[in-house]
């Protein structure tokens, strides 16, 4: 009996090293397969059954098109979509960067001068309960129907949480780090650069994320309100003609843009802390 | 050998003032529910390239008297003076090390070490080199380029005791630097610091709970009282260095224990059921 105990250990540990690590690595690629396939594979579930529904019910177009009606138009209008997609990206952009250019310095005015910040922020605060979208006609009588106002409003509704989140990255930190800077002899310049902002760029780019999405709205609102082209206006044009198929397609074209947005504020991030990636997956040896 | 030195160094006078003194320290926070006294009328003193501890229960004001000393908070009342001069703003002559290992997660472990070179304007490529030489020898060879994220709790503490030790400080002081980590890896960072600090003269002041880590590094332990934190007892240690793991079961290491142990018993910080 003894002796078939010996056999069933008859491994080396490097082989049992290899064959465990293999075994991980063919586990982990799996996982990641279907992390990527189940929700492909479900979206194209859903697209099949609502055509198969769309054609079953015999749904009018004009209520509910069936997605390769959508698909079609998209086609049709594959030119318009692209061209008024093109003008609302930059309307967003643009918006985006000034909140950015002008939420980040205000942040950091917040964050340095408590009385700026005592008296500033209740006002801030109130003007973010006024829903913004309700100031949109306002932009349009001042700035008339052109790119501004768009702009306008897609920075005044993107702007706020850039500034929150920035304002409460510098103020969380540990009083430690603090104060290990002065005992390092740090100036207040040289502990914000090396120590505050680094600490604080996780939150900001927590901001700058939500703030991308709203700015495609406030673009889209700005269209709606006093636009001559763009996705927004088209929208509407769309709504209008009851060509319903194309206002999907104008909602999908929407959609792509906000991802593919999002996506890149995203690879910014990434591209600014490399260190919270090539932490991940790492074998932690314990305690040591 | 070792025991007639340190007799020598015992029996002869020191001429020279000591290093650090703090004189009639009192530290009094105000809260909501009125003041809370963390440090009353406390007196020490330390000498250059001392081993101090200050042991005592939580809430003593070990902590305090450390930030205080650092010249991070200010005192309510009393003064502390280093080398005669009065301690007014944060020193920036001091390696402090936390509870916490307070690394910056966008460094790596050599980068971190490095903050300390930066701050001071040092001469990087020396300080690197020296850096370098820092992380090995705490047993961190072959994890400079690594993040904090991916280092064990002890070797994120090591990191931090390379920091602090990066410009040569004259005065070290930790509080409760091994605090958070099991009792293995204390063990060892114990014997590590005991081996660095043997090479340099730096003096320590060394906030612990650990009766049994303070007889073992320190020269001299400063038992504290609860609450309000008062200087309860000095106890001088008089061990031969270097200090060995087993060395903790000899008679006279554990007469020392014992006899913080008699105080924390009598002030009522441990009860025997």
């Amino acid at each position: 009996m003894p002796a078939t105990v010996e056999q069933t250990s008859g491994l080396s540990i490097e082989q049992v090293e290899q064959r465990v690590q293999s075994e991980s690595r063919s586990r982990r690629s799996r996982s990641r397969r279907t992390e990527i396939a189940s929700p492909i594979l479900v979206a194209i579930g859903i697209v099949v059954a609502w055509e198969v529904a769309a054609d079953f019910f015999k749904v009018p177009t004009y209520l509910f098109p069936a997605p390769s009606e959508i698909l079609a138009a998209c086609r049709e209008n594959a030119s318009l979509l692209l061209r008024a997609s093109w003008v609302t990206t930059v309307e967003i952009l643009l918006g985006y960067a000034l909140s950015i250019v002008i939420g980040i310095p205000l942040a950091l005015g917040l964050f340095h001068w408590p009385i700026f910040a005592k008296s500033v922020y209740p006002l801030m605060i109130s003007t973010q309960a006024m829903p913004k979208v309700a100031i949109a006609p306002l932009f349009v009588v001042w700035f008339g129907f052109g790119l501004l106002p768009k702009i306008l409003i897609a920075f005044l509704i993107a702007f706020f949480p850039i500034v929150i989140n920035t304002v409460m990255g510098l103020s969380a930190i540990e009083q430690e780090k603090i104060f290990l800077a002065r005992s390092m002899g740090l100036s207040g310049f040289a502990t914000f650069r090396l120590i505050r902002l680094p600490n604080a760029l996780p939150s900001i780019f927590a901001g700058l994320k939500i703030s991308i999405t709203l700015a495609v709205v406030g673009a889209v609102v700005g269209e709606f309100v006093g636009g001559d082209s763009g996705l927004g206006y088209q929208l509407m044009v769309a709504n209008g003609n009851m060509n319903t198929a194309l206002l999907f397609g104008g909602v999908l074209a929407l959609t792509i843009l906000g991802l593919m947005l999002f996506g890149a504020v995203e690879l910014v991030e990434r591209m600014a802390m490399p260190y919270r990636d090539r932490a991940t997956g790492e074998i932690g040896s314990g305690t040591m | 050998m070792q025991a007639s030195l340190n007799a020598v160094a015992a029996t002869s006078p020191s001429p020279e003032p000591a290093y650090l003194q703090v004189q009639s320290l009192s530290k009094v926070y105000p809260t909501d529910d009125g003041p809370v006294r963390a440090l009353d009328r406390v007196s020490m003193s330390q000498r250059k390239g001392e081993f101090v501890s200050l042991v005592g229960p939580s809430g003593c004001g070990k902590s305090t008297l450390m930030m205080l000393a650092a010249g991070l908070t200010p005192a309510s009342d009393g003064q502390i003076l280093v080398e005669n001069q009065r301690v007014t703003k944060p020193r920036t002559d001091i390696g402090i090390v936390f509870q916490n290992h307070v690394l910056l997660d966008w460094r790596t472990a050599l980068e971190n070490v490095m903050l300390q070179a930066e701050a001071r304007k040092m001469d990087l490529r020396a300080a690197e080199a020296r850096a370098r030489e820092l992380l090995v020898a705490v047993g961190l060879r072959g994890f400079e380029n690594k993040y904090p994220k991916s280092l064990s709790g002890g070797m994120r503490q090591r990191v931090s005791i390379c920091r602090a030790l990066l410009h040569d400080p004259a005065h070290l002081l930790m509080d409760e630097p091994f605090g958070a980590l099991d009792a293995l890896t204390r063990d060892q960072l114990v014997l590590d610091l005991q081996n660095i600090c043997s090479k340099r003269s730096v003096s320590i002041l060394f906030v612990t709970h650990s009766i049994a880590e303070a007889v073992f590094l320190s020269d001299r332990i400063i038992v504290m009282t609860p609450r309000p934190g008062k200087v309860d007892r000095i106890i001088d240690i008089d061990l031969p260095r270097p200090r060995t793991l087993a060395m903790r079961e000899s008679p006279e290491f554990a007469a020392y224990s014992r006899e913080v142990l008699d105080i924390f018993l009598a002030r009522g910080v441990l009860r025997e059921h």
